[in-house]
């Protein structure tokens, strides 16, 4: 089972009211490399990947749940208050129609969230190159996002996600590494 | 509700959020590397002081934690605002 | 010498309607360059600065934007 704590992971902070910047972010709630995706990736695998990397997966599974609530975080501080007119000026105004101000989990454009970004083959192997890879594009939106805003706050907050998908993907490399089980035995050959 | 949180709430929160954060990037090394003796040991030495961190910040602030993770005041704190997204 | 972006000159063609960006650059991270994180790494000397970070080592951070402006 879990435990919420009744904390965020990293102090997430937001300078201005700007949707628009809440719309760019959602990508990273309910994208296909959003944090929902990685974590239920991560906790979905760990069922069937070999038992010596049961743990990683469970773990960051587990951290992804936290840079979501600091994404909704960021969304909610983002749109927080904001008018009508604000939302509809940001592009948000047929979010606006359907859900009012609550969150929703789906990309930048709208597409809702679905179980097919979720990828499972069973192969460990192909399953943490997946993971590698889904580390990696979401290192990649952050770019993108920090590119886009003009907020140093919130950028601070983003570039720190940044840097998780980095020791993420680092923890799935050494992960393929130990299932290789060369790693501690080349000296013998 | 409007609660006006004293700074020390948020200087305790961060040193808090701060030594945890080295509690789960030391977790997730030692899912690789469970032969580090000298990684356990600070492991183990930063999640004690979590604890103690912990233990003082909620005598101020009420409970981080449900399900029995914490202890409550009276009347009953853990629903008490902010939460996390609101501070 | 390990660095952290990468630049490349893409073709231009006389007849690319958008000024064209004559170079180019994409992120090569820290964890491309580490098989497997030896023991012992330094770190952060407080809490705090690896909190600020978003990593405990030095070693695996990574700035962003490209802190030499260089490119696009």
């Amino acid at each position: 089972m879990w435990y919420y704590e009744k904390k965020l992971q990293y102090p997430v902070k937001v300078r201005e009211c700007n949707p628009r910047l809440a719309k760019f972010l959602i990508e990273q709630y309910g994208g296909a490399d959003g944090e929902l995706a990685a974590a239920l990736r991560y906790l979905n695998q760990r069922y069937t990947i070999p038992d010596k990397v049961i743990g990683l997966l469970n773990d960051i599974g587990t951290e992804e749940f936290a840079h979501l609530e600091m994404i909704a975080t960021m969304v909610y501080k983002l749109t927080k208050d904001a008018t009508p007119e604000q939302i509809k000026a940001a592009g948000l105004g047929d979010h606006y129609v359907n859900h009012d101000s609550a969150l929703f989990y789906s990309n930048a454009s709208g597409v809702p969230f679905t179980a097919t970004y979720i990828q499972a083959k069973g192969d460990p192997i192909a399953d943490l190159y997946e993971d590698i890879a889904a580390e990696e594009k979401a290192r990649a939106t952050y770019q993108w996002i920090i590119d886009l805003s003009d907020d140093p706050d919130l950028n601070d907050g983003l570039k720190y996600l940044r840097e998780r998908e980095i020791v993420h993907s680092l923890r799935f490399r050494e992960a393929v590494e130990i299932l290789k089980e060369e790693r501690d035995k080349k000296q013998f050959y | 509700m409007t609660k006006k949180l004293p700074p020390e709430f948020y200087q305790m929160l961060e040193e808090i959020q701060a030594n945890d954060f080295v509690i789960v990037e030391l977790n997730l090394y030692l899912d690789t590397h469970p032969n580090d003796f000298e990684a356990i040991q600070q492991f183990n030495d930063a999640s004690l002081k979590s604890m103690e961190m912990k233990i003082e910040f909620e005598k101020r602030f009420g409970p981080l934690m449900h399900f029995g993770k914490s202890f409550s005041n009276y009347p009953w704190d853990w629903i008490d605002t902010p939460w996390p997204w609101q501070v | 010498m390990f660095t952290q972006f990468k630049y490349w000159k893409p073709y231009v063609s006389p007849f690319d309607p958008c000024k064209p960006i004559r170079v180019k650059s994409y992120s090569t991270p820290p964890q491309l360059y580490i098989p497997f994180q030896p023991p012992g790494l330094p770190q952060y000397p407080t809490a705090r600065q690896a909190l600020h970070c978003g990593t405990l080592w030095p070693d695996l951070f990574s700035p962003y934007p490209n802190p030499e402006k260089k490119g696009k």
